[in-house]
């Protein structure tokens, strides 16, 4: 009884009340998440500008040769990001998207083991919020090592690679210059992906930490398991916004 | 929500516990289910030579509701109390006003080159 009445007082903030009815913890991680979609946008935004204030590929940029859709890439014109993200470990197989497919499912299913953690805390139940912990720990660390293989098959580029009016070819992609198109499309590529994963990297650094603690018995203490919630809500943004990368860098 | 004040160890086999694992997997496969459609219309675009236009409203329109099972499921913004719903989702309103602007702009920047 006495420890439930410690709840309860836990849960007001210092001036003896719960805005919105939610903890400070949680309400403060809702705001920095608000915050975060703000720069997402900006970023996204930024690249349906750059798409906009460049040429579309015209029609004579689809060739057919055996068959087969081959797109051909010009620093004068945007290129279609399926012609770009091709590439599937282990295989030569011209397998557009396939592995981008791969990656939001992963994101996906990490997110779900994230709530059944979330449901496991709500039950105090310590070994499976451990176990769903684990699986979404592993779920990030196999999201990001995916994005390590796509960034260095999008730097690498291909056999041919992009050759100039001068003559002169570029192989792949940097901030300057890249094989697939406008400066502007691999530098994009860059910071959005790559602010995307850095934001999931922390995710998992986090979670890792959070996973900790749990083992540690910290929650179980505490009587709750709201931490939990707390890095579930990043780890769900995280996803969140890897819903838009997808759409708006590899679909549209 | 009831189950933050049980302060006691529920097992797995509780009946609480059971119907609620079973919403979360049904989100996930809403959102399997999406995706998968996502990707037949990527892929089914190019040799049926859908309305450009079209599929791009689809794409986008997939993308929210994904994003709302997304908030409203996962996040559980959707159990949340009203006005903290209001205050996360008004200020949205910024980001379509500089959806609008940007990509006009962009096209400007098109013209005159």
């Amino acid at each position: 009884m006495a420890q439930a009445v410690a709840l309860e007082e836990k849960r007001l903030w210092k001036g003896g009340m719960e805005p919105l009815k939610a903890s400070y913890g949680k309400l403060m991680m809702w705001f920095f998440l608000l915050s975060d979609t703000f720069t997402f946008s900006a970023l996204l935004i930024t690249y349906g500008l750059m798409r906009f204030a460049h040429h579309a590929a015209p029609e004579a940029a689809r060739v057919l040769v055996d068959g087969h859709e081959k797109f051909i890439f010009s620093n004068e014109y945007w290129p279609v990001p399926e012609h770009v993200f091709t590439h599937f470990p282990f295989t030569h197989a011209h397998l557009p998207l396939v592995f981008v497919g791969l990656m939001t499912f992963i994101l996906i299913m990490s997110s779900v083991t994230m709530v059944l953690a979330v449901e496991a805390g709500h039950r105090l139940d310590k070994l499976a919020v451990q176990k769903w912990m684990l699986w979404t720990i592993l779920g990030g660390i196999a999201f990001v090592s995916c994005q390590a293989w796509e960034w260095s098959i999008f730097i690498a580029g291909s056999h041919d690679g992009l050759t100039l009016a001068n003559g002169s070819k570029i192989f792949g992609a940097s901030l300057i210059q890249n094989e697939y198109g406008p400066a502007a499309f691999a530098d994009l590529f860059f910071f959005i992906t790559g602010f995307h994963g850095t934001h999931v990297l922390s995710g998992v650094i986090l979670n890792i930490v959070i996973f900790f603690n749990v083992a540690n018995g910290l929650y179980e203490k505490r009587g709750s398991y709201e931490m939990i919630e707390k890095v579930g809500l990043y780890w769900h943004f995280v996803d969140l916004v890897w819903v838009f990368v997808f759409t708006f860098f590899y679909l549209v | 929500m009831a189950s933050h004040s049980v302060g006691k160890f529920v097992p797995e086999s509780s009946p609480e516990s059971i119907k609620s694992r079973a919403a979360i997997w049904r989100t996930f496969w809403v959102m399997f289910g999406i995706t998968v459609i996502e990707f037949a219309i990527a892929f089914a675009k190019g040799p049926f030579h859908l309305n450009h236009l079209m599929v791009v409203t689809v794409f986008i329109s997939l993308t929210i509701l994904k994003a709302f099972y997304i908030i409203a499921d996962f996040m559980h913004l959707k159990h949340e109390v009203k006005m903290l719903i209001i205050s996360l989702s008004l200020p949205i309103i910024f980001i379509i006003w500089f959806i609008i602007a940007m990509l006009y702009e962009g096209n400007a920047i098109l013209m005159v080159r």
